[in-house]
């Protein structure tokens, strides 16, 4: 009994690590599913707003002296209000364009901002401490002892992307959304100013990845490539899940992280390559991804 | 050829032969192989329609087989690049089959996803020397005769090299597969109805991009007598893309002009220390936003005539 | 960086130093602009000026590729006439540009790259690898944990020529001291941003000391999440094998606690290195020197001493002769005192560096293993010991140095070191 509980226990320990990882997958590839759904743009940028989510959290901190709580809503509305920005004046002009234009405009985008950031703070990143309320010590699973930040990141992320599920699928706004997204011109036509709302979409999406990289500065170095690394692997989230499809993205951002979790214990080099693996096998499977529509 | 293209292949042979003379031999090396390169790709992109985000696997194979020929099998320079050529060529041949069945954006990602793969095999594979690359790769002598250490010397075979891979993709442009190649780009189901095997058709420019690209990739190993994770990694696929829309997509001279200015961007922001990555973001974005046909295919719109 | 083929007209009597490094990506702070800050100091202190040599120094971004370092190089050797490559981060870029100087008989001076085969496989007569190598990280932090009672090692590995080389060192030199590898875990590099899992594993194992055998932001974030979880407050001790004093600031200093490091300079470390970050003034980012930025200022210094010496003709005949000269000479600078460059690695335990401990505001030298008795630790100049390779002439240093405290603080109100006892 005790060696079945003792080679249990890496399975139990790296699928609980693994929905942590999957949170902030879920959350970024919502992002970039609601972003690719509504507006048809693949925004490359996604991480770098990320980034910039994370560093807007330490000015805060460290020059307005508002703390973590502050920055969880203050960050995303700041980085949302650029997207917004961007989206005026640049990704407005691409909607009618193949996908690759917004790819390569976002692309420079990101570009942009890291080395803006890398200049004003340099390369090696910057400190930023688990807020206050989760200094705790770490909460005893039995199997494991799981810091109380982590359980946090595990809810928040549930609430945001099943408020964000619900706001566009089961809400009156949401159904305007997806209607333009349709038929752009029907729902100009009946007096919903379509633009407008584009650009909230963008500004929204923008705001999600800016409210990851907020929650994910306590746990991860906070630098100027922080994004970067991550970008790739939310794009194949997004791709697996069915692009744009939300709910395929939350689901499939959850199983990701567990799935990398459980091969860190049984081939750890190939972690970061798994999803890679494993969206070949679905893109030759399922074409439009497991939750896509054809 | 159409007297335009004759002429802007003049110029480009020109150039070609004059550059050695008042130009650093290494880089303008440089310059040809990632417009072989980039050349490669826009066969893909530019007349298939077919965006792949996965050639630095070929190129950075190509490369790695090369070095490796050249270095431990000890092969002659002409040999090395085969062998690599020869990998890529295979490499090619099982991606695209897997490929091609998906269009668009699925089709970028399944080459993407493909490509991390080779990049995760060249990370492990004890041969590539892990992030150290292979290094110290021998030039060697073209044929076992003439030496090719020094860089004029070796100019020639790399221009060689190039013109010929130039020429060879002009003419497998506008052959008649190359017609039923833009014909499927333009409209598949109608070239499906019509009785081309779409499919067989994209394999092939799949295979032969590859195939090119993994010269370009064995050329540069040779050149600079490295081969390294650089190659094979995701940026590189990039390059690739940014080159050919710099210079003008589904145009023939459009990226080996995008080669040239990325190549040499490189080569003058290495002064600007961090901003390096602005300007080249703000240079993506301006071109994006105003000059989408990129440099021949703004160009070749403002004199009508194809380039 | 024109790419013109003929460079313009060359005085004879001019030694032009190249800085090649990252000046855009990941190694911009511990290399970048700082190093050509430090090697300007150095020309400008050597005085050399003033006595009708002249010396241009130029800098170019190698954007950590090795295609883009490669060419700047031949530029630089073949059509520009420079006589020495100085920093060269990232070891693919640092081995390609080894190739090159030694066929082109011309200096490197490795500072920024850690690969120890510049002074084993690629072992050249014409590079000397200054500032540490990962021997001597695994030497440093290795040795001294075992004797320091950390017995069983546990590693996290990051998957590359440079993590493996890491492990393999530290742990050959962990189980000489008697001490044992319980195991170890590869974490793909690069694209780990979570090293939670594989902390979760290292504290399975038990293991006394977790070594952590990656760099830049992978420790950072090992280094983050361990805190995070717990770790060494409950009694495992981590190993940093290779950080920079940038990486303690990016931690922070609570979150770095506990932590023990091997480094070959410090800024903060007496008056001479403390008088050596003043003269060279505001960095860019308001970083603080690092090993890197010290190691290249030491070696310039000495280059032109040995270029004095032997005349500037003969320097730019011979960059080996040059190398064979700088070994001749005993070095003597603010950073790293006195010293001497030598064949073959050291096997005396008293060149062994020392580590230090990230103690909270206090950085404390501890576990000084067989010091030498004019060991400076607590006063003057650090004794700079440099081992040496086989063949050619490569340099370990190896000094005393101890992690950034006061990230903060500007640099007068440091505080001197503590012996240990005395934090208690």
């Amino acid at each position: 009994m005790s060696d079945l509980w003792y080679d249990l226990e890496p399975f139990l320990q790296q699928g609980t690590l693994g929905l942590v990882n999957g949170a902030f997958y879920a959350i970024l590839s919502l992002g970039l599913a609601v972003i690719f759904g509504m507006l048809n743009v693949v925004n490359f940028a996604h991480g770098a707003q990320f980034m910039l989510g994370a560093f807007v959290a330490w000015m805060l901190l460290n020059w307005a002296g508002i703390g973590y709580w502050g920055a969880l809503v203050l960050a995303p509305l700041i980085v949302g209000l650029i997207g917004v920005a961007i989206e005026r004046t640049m990704i407005a002009r691409l909607y009618k364009l193949d996908h690759l234009y917004g790819l390569l405009l976002t692309f420079g985008l990101a570009l942009i901002i890291e080395g803006l950031v890398r200049n004003a703070f340099g390369s090696s990143g910057l400190p930023y401490r688990v807020p206050e309320a989760f200094r705790v010590p770490p909460v005893d699973l039995g199997y494991m002892l799981m810091p109380a930040y982590r359980f946090w990141i595990v809810v928040v992320s549930l609430i945001v992307c099943l408020g964000t599920w619900f706001a566009i699928e089961k809400t009156k706004l949401g159904s305007y959304l997806r209607a333009a997204v349709e038929n752009p011109r029907l729902v100009q036509a009946f007096g919903i100013n379509v633009p407008l709302m584009m650009t909230a979409t963008y500004g929204a999406g923008v705001a999600l990845a800016a409210f990851a990289g907020v929650l994910a500065a306590p746990v991860y170095s906070v630098n100027p490539a922080m994004g970067a690394n991550f970008i790739i692997i939310v794009f194949a989230v997004v791709v697996i899940g069915g692009m744009g499809s939300i709910l395929g993205s939350i689901v499939t951002g959850y199983i990701l992280g567990v799935i990398e979790g459980f091969t860190r214990v049984y081939y750890p080099e190939a972690s970061a390559t798994v999803v890679f693996v494993i969206m070949a096998i679905v893109l030759l499977v399922r074409p439009t991804g497991l939750f896509g529509r054809a | 050829m159409p007297r335009s293209q004759a002429v802007a292949f003049a110029l480009l042979a020109c150039f070609v032969g004059a550059a050695p003379f008042f130009l650093f031999p290494v880089y303008v090396m440089k310059v040809l192989c990632f417009a072989l390169y980039a050349c490669a790709f826009n066969l893909l992109l530019g007349y298939a329609g077919l965006l792949s985000f996965g050639h630095a696997a070929y190129f950075g194979m190509g490369s790695y087989l090369s070095a490796h020929a050249a270095k431990v099998w000890g092969f002659t320079p002409e040999l090395a690049i085969l062998a690599g050529a020869l990998t890529a060529t295979g490499l090619g041949a099982a991606f695209g089959y897997l490929a091609i069945r998906r269009q668009g954006i699925y089709f970028a990602m399944i080459t993407l996803a493909l490509a991390q793969m080779v990049y995760f095999f060249c990370v492990q594979a004890p041969f590539t020397g892990g992030e150290d690359g292979i290094q110290a790769v021998p030039r060697g002598a073209l044929f076992g005769l003439i030496d090719l250490v020094p860089d004029f010397t070796l100019y020639w075979v790399v221009a060689a090299v190039f013109l010929a891979g130039f020429l060879f993709l002009y003419r497998v442009v506008h052959s008649p597969f190359g017609q039923v190649l833009k014909a499927i780009r333009d409209n598949e189901p109608r070239a499906i109805s019509l009785g081309y095997r779409s499919d067989d058709y994209k394999l092939l420019a799949f295979v032969l991009s590859a195939a090119l690209a993994g010269v370009a990739g064995g050329t540069k190993a040779i050149v600079f007598q490295i081969a390294t994770l650089t190659d094979v990694n995701w940026p590189m696929s990039g390059e690739a893309v940014l080159m050919t829309l710099l210079g003008g997509i589904g145009t023939m001279f459009g990226p080996v002009v995008g080669a040239l200015i990325i190549v040499t961007l490189q080569a003058e922001l290495a002064q600007f220390g961090a901003w390096v990555t602005v300007i080249q973001g703000v240079i993506f974005v301006v071109c994006v936003l105003a000059f989408r046909r990129g440099v021949i295919g703004e160009l070749q719109r403002a004199i009508r005539r194809p380039l | 960086m024109t790419p013109l083929r003929h460079a313009r007209a060359q005085a004879a009597n001019t030694i032009r130093i190249g800085v090649l490094n990252d000046q855009s990506g990941l190694y911009r702070d511990l290399t970048g602009p700082g190093s050509t800050q430090a090697v300007r100091l150095a020309v400008q202190e050597s005085g050399i000026t003033t006595r009708g040599v002249n010396v241009e120094v130029a800098e170019a971004d190698h954007q950590n590729k090795p295609d883009v370092g490669s060419t700047v190089v031949r530029q630089w050797l073949d059509r520009d006439g420079f006589d020495v490559i100085v920093d060269v981060p990232t070891s693919s870029v640092a081995l390609a540009v080894n190739t090159l100087c030694r066929e082109r008989n011309k200096v490197l001076l490795v500072s920024g790259a850690a690969t120890s085969d510049l002074t084993g496989s690629a072992c050249s007569p014409n590079t000397i690898h200054w500032t540490y190598d990962t021997w001597m990280l695994a030497r440093g932090t290795g040795g001294a944990m075992v004797a320091a009672g950390g017995r069983t090692w546990f590693f996290i590995t990051a998957d590359y020529a440079f993590g493996h080389a890491l492990e393999r060192d530290v742990s050959n030199f962990v189980r000489a001291a008697g001490g044992e590898i319980l195991g170890s875990v590869r974490t793909p590099f690069p694209g780990t941003t979570d090293f939670s899992s594989f902390l979760v594993q290292a504290q399975r194992s038990r293991a006394q000391v977790i070594g952590l055998a990656n760099a830049g932001g992978d420790t950072i974030n090992s280094i983050k999440q361990a805190a995070e979880f717990g770790i060494t407050r409950r009694g495992q001790k981590l190993a940093g094998l290779l950080v920079f004093i940038t990486d303690v600031h990016a931690l922070g200093l609570q979150t770095a606690q506990g932590l023990v490091l091997t480094a070959t300079f410090y800024w903060d470390l007496n008056d001479n290195t403390r008088e050596f970050t003043r003269r060279l003034g505001r960095m860019p980012n308001d970083v603080r020197p690092s090993m890197v930025h010290a190691g290249c200022y030491s070696a310039v210094l000495h280059y032109l001493k040995a270029v004095e010496a032997m005349g500037v003709q003969a320097a730019k005949a011979s960059g080996a002769a040059v190398v064979e000269r700088m070994k001749a000479m005993e070095t003597d600078d603010i950073c790293f005192g006195k010293g001497t460059i030598r064949a073959g690695r050291p096997q005396d335990p008293s060149r062994l560096p020392v580590r230090g401990e990230v103690a909270a505001g206090i950085p404390l030298p501890v576990g000084l293993l067989q010091a030498p008795a004019d060991h400076p630790g607590r006063s003057g100049l650090p004794a700079a010991r440099r081992g040496r390779l086989p063949v050619g002439a490569h340099l370990t240093r190896v000094a005393e140095a101890a992690p950034a405290a006061s990230a903060l603080a500007p640099p007068r109100e440091f505080r001197p070191f503590r012996q240990r006892s005395s934090r208690a």
